[in-house]
């Protein structure tokens, strides 16, 4: 199981003092808390691109590298990047490099993302969104298996004898994540290639993300993929813990009050009912969250919000540390519990060149190849 | 087969003149359905229960179980009337969030009957400006004769009484000559009828 720490870099003012972090802090923040996460015992960090105020993040693999220097374990992910208003090839070219530079920490979670006004902020149009998220995602999983390619699509110009720079590491591309929380196509598409399916969740009821999963498990088996209770599902979640839970909600309440996604609506407690937030103690995080297989089965990958509404980094880094002690050996012990040894672990850069070395191995008769692997994919 | 029609009750205040109406309606419309040898199960949704459930449901996007048991409900009627007070000439804040919350093809072809409720006669248009502009965006089948009820309805005047009474009777009558006519609702699960991947990513290809 692998347990994250995934943020948006929202820019909240601090609904309990007024005050509002610069960008300069805030991105220096990021860098802390994925250092922190390594530290504390999280296996994933994760960051999701936006473009639009009041959020920061806009070069994640400027920003994943330069933690990458100072770590040495966590795997770096987006929650998400956009695979509809980036190029593809620069997208195969840079997340190929971050491999490199990070000794094969790195996937990818795509999402379309993005308002409407942002798409055309890159040359794009939101009502070719899913068709762009098709057409960039084919051309970006050919272009780090093929090494030369041919290419014409509807969205950018062709390609003729390309290759894109540099090669995956060992031959290896990243990982791939879809990110969806309604779109049945997205989930479908996760499927079709034998990728990895994340669901939010953490604004969604459960009945919803447990029919979304479901389908792409189903899918995944249907392309032949494998069962589905071997499909690579992830999900989100958020807390804010205390040892005291009654400490945690009164913390944590003036932060929800006011948050730009749920404030102003739904009480804390009505929202913590209908999705995954849990405010409390250790053991009411642990519970719940190990909960969460009673919706989506066995599944790969769990990751937390911590760092949003305003919550300032001392607190934010606090919350790190009390889990990291606290939380996470528990969570780890409880998701290995009763898990079937045929489910398998969300690929890493070692587990796929192991994988792929085994491919190699029994069909080395026939070719010699160490950069071209071939695709999983179905004709 | 049993025909499903839900009331969509927009009255604000408990024991309103909207649910009254609304009542009168949904019974006029099962005797109707009944004269044509058809048995009706007839369910009210009341708005007011779920306000402040809609107004969190348009803020986070999603709706609390209750609330999504009910717009689950309109979604697989075979008819709907829709009854709403009548503030400055149109329907309410409130009725019109519910119906934001149904989506686009939520009527698509369905029966609909239009009904409303004020102090005064003069907000009687509301219905024609208002109710029925919006439900024909999407795409409902209204049923040509609604129901305005004022205060003066429901008074004493027994010629009065007596009008609304006929006119609830007319479109209670429209109505389940729409539902009878069609064929049981259907909803279309989603899951079961989404586009294969090999389609989609044929369409670019091609």
């Amino acid at each position: 199981m692998q347990l994250g720490v995934f943020s948006v870099g929202d820019i909240t003012p601090d609904p309990t003092t007024g005050r509002t972090p610069t960008q300069h802090e805030r991105i220096k923040g990021l860098v802390e808390i994925g250092k922190k996460a390594e530290e504390v015992g999280f296996d994933v960090f994760a960051v999701g691109e936006h473009h639009d105020h009041p959020f920061v993040p806009s070069a994640l693999t400027t920003l994943s590298a330069y933690v990458a220097a100072q770590t040495e374990r966590i795997i770096f992910s987006t929650s998400i990047a956009h695979i509809t208003t980036n190029d593809p090839v620069l997208m195969a070219e840079q997340y190929a490099f971050l491999q490199h530079l990070s000794d094969g920490r790195v996937d990818l979670m795509l999402g379309r993302g993005n308002t409407g006004p942002v798409y055309p902020w890159f040359g794009k149009d939101i009502r070719d969104g899913l068709h762009l998220a098709i057409e960039n995602y084919d051309l970006l999983h050919q272009l780090w298996r093929t090494d030369v390619v041919d290419w014409q699509g509807k969205y950018r110009t062709p390609l003729q004898g390309f290759t894109s720079t540099p090669r995956p590491l060992d031959g290896v591309p990243p990982f791939v994540w879809h990110g969806s929380i309604r779109s049945l196509e997205i989930a479908e598409q996760a499927a079709f290639y034998g990728n990895g399916f994340f669901h939010n969740h953490i604004f969604w009821p459960s009945t919803h993300v447990r029919r979304m999963v479901d389908f792409y498990r189903q899918r995944f088996e249907h392309y032949g993929h494998g069962p589905r209770d071997q499909a690579i599902v992830g999900l989100g979640g958020q807390v804010y813990v205390r040892p005291n839970s009654q400490d945690a909600i009164r913390e944590f309440r003036p932060y929800f009050d006011v948050a730009p996604v749920y404030g102003h609506g739904p009480s804390l407690e009505d929202f913590m009912e209908q999705t995954p937030l849990t405010v409390g103690s250790p053991q009411q995080v642990i519970e719940r969250t190990l909960a969460h297989r009673e919706i989506v089965g066995d599944y790969q990958r769990q990751m937390f919000l911590l760092d949003h509404a305003g919550l300032p980094l001392t607190t934010v880094l606090e919350q790190m540390d009390f889990l990291g002690e606290h939380v996470l050996p528990a969570l780890r012990e409880g998701f290995a519990e009763g898990r079937p040894a045929h489910v398998p672990d969300a690929p890493t850069h070692a587990s796929l060149l192991a994988a792929r070395q085994q491919t190699d191995a029994t069909s080395s008769a026939t070719s010699s190849s160490t950069t071209a692997s071939e695709s999983e994919v179905p004709a | 087969m049993t025909r499903t029609i839900t009331v969509v009750n927009g009255g604000l205040s408990e024991t309103s003149s909207t649910r009254r109406l609304a009542d009168q309606l949904g019974a006029a419309t099962t005797e109707a359905l009944r004269a044509r040898g058809v048995a009706a199960e007839v369910t009210t949704v009341d708005l007011r229960e779920r306000a402040h459930a809609i107004t969190d449901a348009t803020l986070t996007g999603f709706a609390a179980q209750a609330l999504q048991e009910d717009i689950d409900r309109v979604l697989a009627s075979d008819g709907v009337i829709a009854a709403t007070p009548v503030y400055s000439g149109s329907y309410t804040g409130l009725f019109k969030s519910f119906v934001d919350l149904l989506g686009q093809a939520a009527f698509d072809g369905t029966p609909v009957l239009l009904a409303a409720t004020a102090g005064t006669a003069r907000h009687s248009l509301a219905l024609e400006h208002a109710m029925r502009p919006l439900f024909s965006y999407l795409r409902a089948l209204t049923v040509p004769t609604g129901v305005f009820a004022a205060s003066e309805d429901w008074g004493g005047d027994g010629d009065a009484a007596g009008a609304l009474a006929g006119r609830v009777r007319r479109a209670a009558d429209e109505l389940a000559d729409l539902v009878v006519a069609r064929e049981p609702k259907r909803v279309v699960d989603e899951f079961a009828s989404a586009p294969s991947f090999s389609d989609l990513l044929g369409d670019l290809r091609r």
